[in-house]
């Protein structure tokens, strides 16, 4: 009998230590022989804290545990028996959970270890098949052959441009240099995703087997890891693995006996997104401010410290030993025609079931969210879906069906981006969230290019004015106009991709940049100088609730009459709509 | 409007002065300086070790790597993750990742700002609290979500939030109640 946890940051943020401790408390009572488990993220991150146990071929995965419920289950593990409780989600036999309810219309490649090893010990990851497909290039396949593979398997950098993997190695391959690097690009940057997180925290294996696959590809002997010091647990995980691939030899001089060397080391970033773009990642890794420059010279010319150096995305790798291992040919029968293989997405949001999901390419955007994700949270009707982070765009309801591959994607005004995948209900105000956006571009960009560093900042004004009540007759097609030179004048990717937020909102939700502009209301009822907070009086009980939890005590009245709201005071928090109770639903917003 | 540049002295207005033990870098400096491009490892782990960079720091590691001060200066500011001030005893992150932000992240904001009578970026008076907004801290599933001394907590409601705080300064009163 094994007992699993998930124990990556969502899993610990949501309490998984605890239960961790509570379980360990129960098997040293009761002297129980049962083997112990941490896992990285399984993608449920909604079911967190979440404890699978695996018994007599069969897996019982629990979920939404408290320390004293697990320690209930553990202590009744003893007799063999295996409650089927509140707590229990399904049964499933092991090894069968691509093709369970709960994965169903998954496809797991990159995932394909987490939640199921341990991301701390390296025997779990080699008796999954882990290291031979290293062995295999290092021993069967020359280099050429290798990047023969990666060509057919038709890999698709997964950062965001969807360039073609073997396209770059080719590159950095044919340059002429005796020293090339290999690096992984992990810092995931964009608000809202966390897929690189996941992968790294559960599996950093597969990314070292990866760096070295494409280190011997492109005939680098040294790897680097740029990470995002945010993620200290994904750093911690990689040292160890680092640190034991070594000691199997895995990374070092002459690997598996082949005259192939390499070795790899981490580097943390300091957060600053724009050392996602990779020229700003490698000023970053020489020490510099994380600016970019004109290219050409590409990296895979000109790139650390001047020597041709290829850099990939954590989840680009990790897809790597899987298609060594089953062929380019496997991988690239799934997918659609032009964007081969699986991605992994983060849904967050006001989604019911949060967490990752790996589709194949070409899946329909209304199946990831309504049939994977569960659809809306609560009682709310789906608006949009965010795709790509800042760099990337909303995408209405009214294309829920386009299929999820670079060229659908960006048809559509957005970018498919890392994978983080934000939904929203009605709740949610279209120029609030281009606000949002701006405002993160506008702190984030380097301030090289003046279009990107004042036409964000003149941009975000606008938006700023318009939220606050304050827009005039012009400003959308000011935005429109700045938009276009930002897009156009800027240098990197942050600068070009910095205004799609705002352009496709502008182009699906035109109305409510209008409303907010012309009518003086925000739709969503968000914009707080555009709302405001009144008690029907035909519903107000006079509980007096709304009163003492007001923070400016802007509300008075009577006891068991109706309360007021004096407008010149409020400051539209929302508490009183929230401690209203439902049943009277007395607060009104208009 | 007059270039701070122009008086080195003027420019330390803009740090916390603070005499810190300066050989205590010694160490960091001996085992990075070995590979060139390491000034961001170093200030890191410079940061570790004070909490924040000291400016005396800054110049310390300027003069040994022997590199132009405004380098140093430009790199520690330019990166999110380096501080020229002191935090305070918890560190407070506040998620402003999209999740959170449709999830209301502003309104824990507003809730936070008012329990601690401080705004972003600043420490309360007692030198308990430091509030900071990161840009997101990846566990999208509980948002809204903040971050103290590396612990998550959420998915928080404005209310939630205000006991959290609570909760931590009680903890610090017992304790300083049981020492003295």
């Amino acid at each position: 009998m094994i007992i699993r946890i998930g124990l990556g940051s969502c899993g610990i943020a949501a309490g998984g230590l605890e239960v961790w401790d509570a379980i360990q408390k129960v098997l040293d009572e009761q002297a129980m022989d049962i083997q112990m488990k941490k896992t990285g993220c399984a993608g449920m991150c909604h079911y967190e804290p979440l404890m699978d146990v695996l018994h007599d071929g069969r897996q019982y995965s629990y979920v939404n545990l408290n320390p004293a419920a697990a320690a209930e289950i553990v202590s009744s593990l003893g007799e063999g028996h295996l409650p089927e409780n509140k707590y229990l989600l399904s049964i499933k036999d092991i090894d069968k959970d691509i093709d369970s309810d709960l994965f169903s219309g998954q496809v797991r490649i990159a995932l394909r270890n987490c939640g199921r090893i341990d991301p701390e010990a390296i025997e779990d990851y080699i008796d999954s098949g882990g290291y031979q497909s290293l062995r295999r290039v290092l021993l069967d396949m020359t280099a050429a052959e290798c990047l023969e593979e990666i060509k057919t398997s038709g890999l698709r950098g997964r950062g965001g441009a969807g360039f073609p993997t073997w396209f770059k190695w080719k590159a950095t391959r044919d340059a002429i240099d005796d020293i090339k690097y290999v690096v992984c690009n992990a810092d995931e940057g964009d608000p809202g995703a966390f897929m690189d997180r996941s992968l790294l925290e559960g599996d950093p294996h597969s990314i070292i087997e990866g760096l070295a696959i494409a280190g011997y590809a492109i005939g680098a002997g040294q790897g680097i890891i740029y990470v995002r010091a945010e993620y200290p647990l994904a750093v911690k995980r990689l040292e160890l693995a680092i640190e034991q691939a070594r000691q199997k030899s895995y990374l070092g001089n002459n690997i598996f006996g082949s005259d192939f060397s390499f070795d790899l080391q981490i580097k943390k970033g300091a957060g600053a997104f724009v050392c996602g773009e990779e020229t700003a990642l490698l000023a970053s890794l020489q020490g510099e401010r994380g600016m970019p420059h004109l290219k050409p010279p590409f990296p895979s010319e000109h790139g650390y410290w001047g020597h041709p150096t290829s850099i990939n995305n954590v989840e680009t790798l990790a897809n790597i030993p899987w298609i060594i291992q089953n062929g380019g040919q496997a991988f690239a029968a799934v997918g659609s025609d032009q964007s081969k293989g699986t991605k992994v997405f983060a849904l967050a949001g006001k989604i019911k079931y949060g967490g990752l999901v790996e589709v194949p390419m070409g899946m329909p955007l209304r199946d990831i969210i309504y049939d994977l994700g569960g659809g809306i949270r609560g009682d709310g009707a789906f608006k949009a879906v965010q795709l790509g982070g800042p760099s990337g765009g909303c995408i209405p309801a009214s294309l829920l069906d386009t299929p999820v591959d670079y060229e659908s994607i960006t048809s559509t005004g957005a970018i498919m981006g890392s994978g983080g995948m934000v939904v929203m209900d009605e709740s949610s105000c279209m120029v609030d969230l281009a606000r949002f956006f701006l405002d993160f571009t506008q702190k984030e960009s380097c301030g090289k290019c003046v279009q990107c560093r004042l036409g964000t900042k003149r941009m975000l004004e606008i938006l700023e004015r318009i939220c606050a009540g304050q827009g005039r007759k012009g400003d959308i097609e000011r935005l429109e106009s700045i938009a276009l030179h930002v897009k156009e004048s800027s240098l990197c990717g942050l600068g070009q991709s910095a205004p799609n937020p705002v352009l496709t909102t502008l182009k699906y939700f035109r109305d409510e940049y209008e409303a907010h502009i012309y009518e003086q209301t925000c739709p969503a009822h968000q914009c707080k100088a555009l709302i405001h907070y009144t008690i029907d009086p035909e519903k107000c009980k006079g509980c007096g609730l709304c009163a003492r939890a007001c923070p400016v005590e802007c509300i008075s009245g009577e006891r068991k009459k109706p309360f007021v709201i004096d407008q010149s005071r409020c400051t539209r928090c929302g508490t009183c709509v929230d401690i209203c109770p439902d049943k009277w639903n007395a607060v009104q917003v208009d | 409007m007059t270039c701070i540049c122009q008086d080195e002295h003027s420019m330390e207005q803009h740090f916390f002065q603070d005499d810190v033990d300066l050989s205590l870098l010694h160490e960091i400096l001996v085992r990075n300086r070995s590979e060139a491009g390491n000034l961001i490892t170093i200030l890191q782990e410079t940061q570790d070790l004070y909490g924040y960079l000291p400016l005396s720091a800054l110049r310390y590691i300027a003069d040994k790597l022997d590199m132009k001060r405004s380098k140093v200066y430009g790199v520690a500011t330019f990166y999110t993750q380096f501080r020229l001030q002191p935090v305070g005893k918890h560190l407070i992150l506040l998620c402003q990742g999209t999740a959170c932000h449709v999830n209301g992240a502003d309104r824990i904001k507003t809730a936070l700002c008012d329990e601690l009578k401080i705004h972003i970026g600043e420490t309360t008076d007692d030198g308990m609290f430091t509030l900071m907004e990161a840009a997101c801290l990846g566990c999208c599933s509980l948002a809204p979500v903040m971050m103290i001394n590396g612990q998550a907590y959420g998915p928080l409601t404005p209310d939630g939030a205000r006991k959290v705080i609570r909760s931590l300064n009680t903890e610090q009163e017992q304790r300083e109640g049981v020492e003295t």
